[in-house]
């Protein structure tokens, strides 16, 4: 039976992971994500899951790839600091092609600046932050519900792509508490990582399905002998110089996901078919940008709003279409950062809107008056 | 030639490998080998993680489950691996940088906890695939790349670290006594809990160049002429044992429980059911 809950953003977040099958947890405690440790290392052990407190960030995702190569479920989780730490193994996990889930509770930056206020400051960091190409999938959430929903989607996401999936949360969404319905374990679709289906004689590590360019996935200790590695590797795992070689395997790894940006692209938008005005806006200031549009909704003023649910890959198609088709002349990005995200939205739309970018960089949340002062002055 | 059931260890495939010839990493891995296969280890149930340098080559020559991490991470993931999976026997085979420098913290942090890993140090005081550079192990006043007119830090002894941050096995061996290796590594891995093993070693092309043992002999006779057994060292005074090499089993404790059996404890508290 589904139940109704009353939970912090973290706690969902960590809630949400357990129910997709996560069983190994390691980390590093660090406002304001650290409720996601708390809550793992008292759920973990209640189903025979591992959480082990690490001695630092980068031991925290290191450990948590190793658990994910003996065959589990994997979360590490974070905030500002310690997800720079983390870049170096995010990129050893993109290329060894482990499936892990990061979460990331945005705090204010750089550095330790505001360990207990909101910011949205690490959002191109999600995308560039490790050194090489690699191809993104983080997740925004905006409520609740949807660390929990997002949660078991990003473990799904991880055990299909063989990849790190980033849930980008934020101060706010983190420590926020309200009233989330949790769904019945039997009605959640559950993803398993794809397990090589030949005899460990004929199994080729990295040799992908050309189906969907993912190689099927063993486990140490299950009788299948491979070699992990960072360095660039062919089919069968080991380092390579060979140009060729290279060029398959960092193309294979881009395309895997690229090819099946349908399935992983998602955004909610309301009130668009007849807007002059569209805010964009994602995280905790979604929900002040949806109060300002619908109040002004009310009062007859046409605008609408649009909220990227992946960062990673973002809606690039999906908004500039939108923008097109309905004819929205103003787009403007409220956003807890120096305009981030605003250059991606400015960048999709193409010129086909006047793009107006709104800061916030004191570690206060937007109040829905300001938004709707913004929209006010383009209309 | 190595025996034969020590060749089914191998990934021969990749033979030659990349250390120099007289490296001493040849003499501790043909001993790692030995000693797994003495033991009847299954090579589908080993894990050999390793960091970054010359030495953490070594996992992808062995014919097991092997885990070639970032530099001075190894101990981190291989904790993960342990105790994601118990059942596995896990090694670690780490270069002085990796272990003492860069992973110092997920050192002592894994001798804390005791988890059932064996990690074997291959200390040649120097970093020798960037070209030489001084290590948290260069001796005082040797000369390195990064410390030309003589290195000023005072080393680590990687033993007395490993001991104080509760290591339950600590053991050193020099590649002089390749015998004496093989026998202190079968015990670090039969060793339930945290083992360590450390095995002096050299760089004649790195460090031995620049510090009058160039040749590969040079730093066996350099070996064996310091080497001092733990039994007679105790009676020596600390000046005595200043250039020397204390080598055997320097700690053992079996009373300390492993972490990841620990753990199970911890599932049970919860109520949960151990896996």
């Amino acid at each position: 039976m589904p139940r109704a809950e009353f939970w912090q953003g973290n706690k969902a977040i960590a809630m949400g992971g357990v129910d997709a099958g996560c069983r190994f947890f390691s980390g590093y405690p660090i406002t304001p994500s650290t409720e996601i440790a708390e809550v793992m290392a008292e759920e973990l052990p209640k189903c025979g899951g591992k959480f082990i407190q690490m001695e630092d960030e980068i031991g925290g995702i290191a450990a948590a790839i190793g658990g994910s190569i003996a065959g589990k479920k994997v979360m590490t989780g974070t905030s500002g600091p310690g997800f720079s730490l983390k870049q170096e193994l995010l990129g050893y996990a993109y290329i060894a092609e482990i499936p892990l889930v990061c979460v990331d509770v945005q705090r204010g930056g750089p550095s330790t600046g505001l360990p207990t206020k909101v910011s949205q400051g690490d959002v191109m960091q999600a995308r560039w932050g490790t050194h090489g190409d690699h191809a993104t999938i983080a997740y925004a959430p905006s409520s609740v519900q949807e660390c929990y929903d997002l949660s078991i989607r990003a473990f799904n996401m991880a055990e299909r792509f063989r990849q790190p999936i980033l849930i980008m949360a934020d101060e706010v969404i983190g420590h926020m508490r309200e009233r989330i319905v949790v769904p019945d374990a039997s009605s959640i679709e559950i993803v398993e990582r794809k397990r090589p289906k030949c005899s460990p004689d004929e199994f080729v590590p990295y040799l992908a399905d050309e189906e969907d360019d993912i190689p099927p996935m063993a486990s140490f200790g299950d009788g299948y002998r491979w070699h992990v590695t960072g360095l660039t590797t062919n089919d069968w795992g080991f380092p390579t110089n060979s140009a060729p070689e290279i060029d398959k395997k960092n193309r294979r790894m881009l395309r895997k996901v690229d090819r099946f940006r349908e399935d992983i692209v998602a955004y909610s938008a309301e009130t668009y078919e007849d807007a002059d005005v569209l805010v964009v806006s994602y995280g905790c200031v979604a929900r002040s940008a949806l109060r300002a549009v619908r109040e002004l909704r009310s009062r007859g003023v046409k605008v609408g709003h649009f909220r990227p649910i992946t960062l990673w890959p973002f809606a690039d198609t999906e908004l500039e279409n939108m923008v097109t088709e309905y004819g929205i002349k103003h787009v403007i990005v409220p956003e807890l950062n120096m305009g981030q995200m605003f250059l991606e939205i400015d960048r999709a739309i193409h010129g086909r809107a006047c793009t107006h970018l709104k800061t916030l960089i004191d570690g206060e949340l937007f109040k829905p008056t300001q938004i709707m002062s913004c929209i006010e002055e383009v209309i | 030639m190595p025996r034969e059931d020590v060749m089914k260890w191998l990934r021969t495939q990749f033979m030659p490998h990349i250390w120099c010839p007289g490296c001493g990493h040849g003499i501790i891995m043909h001993a790692i080998l030995r000693a797994l296969s003495s033991l009847g280890k299954d090579p589908d149930k080993t894990v050999i993680s390793s960091g970054i340098g010359c030495s953490s080559r070594m996992p992808g020559y062995i014919d097991a489950c092997t885990l070639h991490t970032a530099h001075g991470r190894s101990l981190a993931f291989a904790t993960g691996v342990k105790l994601a999976n118990p059942e596995l026997t896990v090694l670690d085979v780490m270069g002085d940088g990796d272990c003492s420098a860069i992973g110092g913290n997920h050192f002592i942090h894994a001798c804390r906890r005791n988890i059932g890993i064996c990690a074997i140090v291959m200390n040649n005081n120097i970093y020798g695939m960037t070209g030489g550079q001084a290590s948290p192990t260069t001796p005082v006043g040797a000369i390195a790349t990064t410390a030309p007119y003589g290195a000023v830090d005072p080393p680590f002894d990687i033993c007395r670290l490993a001991i104080g941050a509760g290591a339950t096995f600590v053991a050193r061996a020099t590649i002089a006594a390749p015998q004496m290796c093989e026998t202190l590594i079968k015990k670090g891995i039969q060793h339930d809990g945290f083992s360590v093993i450390e095995v002096m070693t050299h760089c004649h092309t790195q460090f031995g160049r620049k510090n009058k043992r160039s040749r590969p002999l040079d730093n066996f006779n350099h070996f064996k002429d310091r080497t001092v057994m733990k039994a007679k060292a105790e009676g020596m005074t600390p000046e005595d044992l200043a250039d020397k090499y204390v080598v055997g089993e320097l700690y053992f404790d079996d009373k300390t429980p492993e972490y990841t059996k620990k753990y199970e404890q911890v599932i049970e508290r919860a109520g949960g059911k151990p896996r």
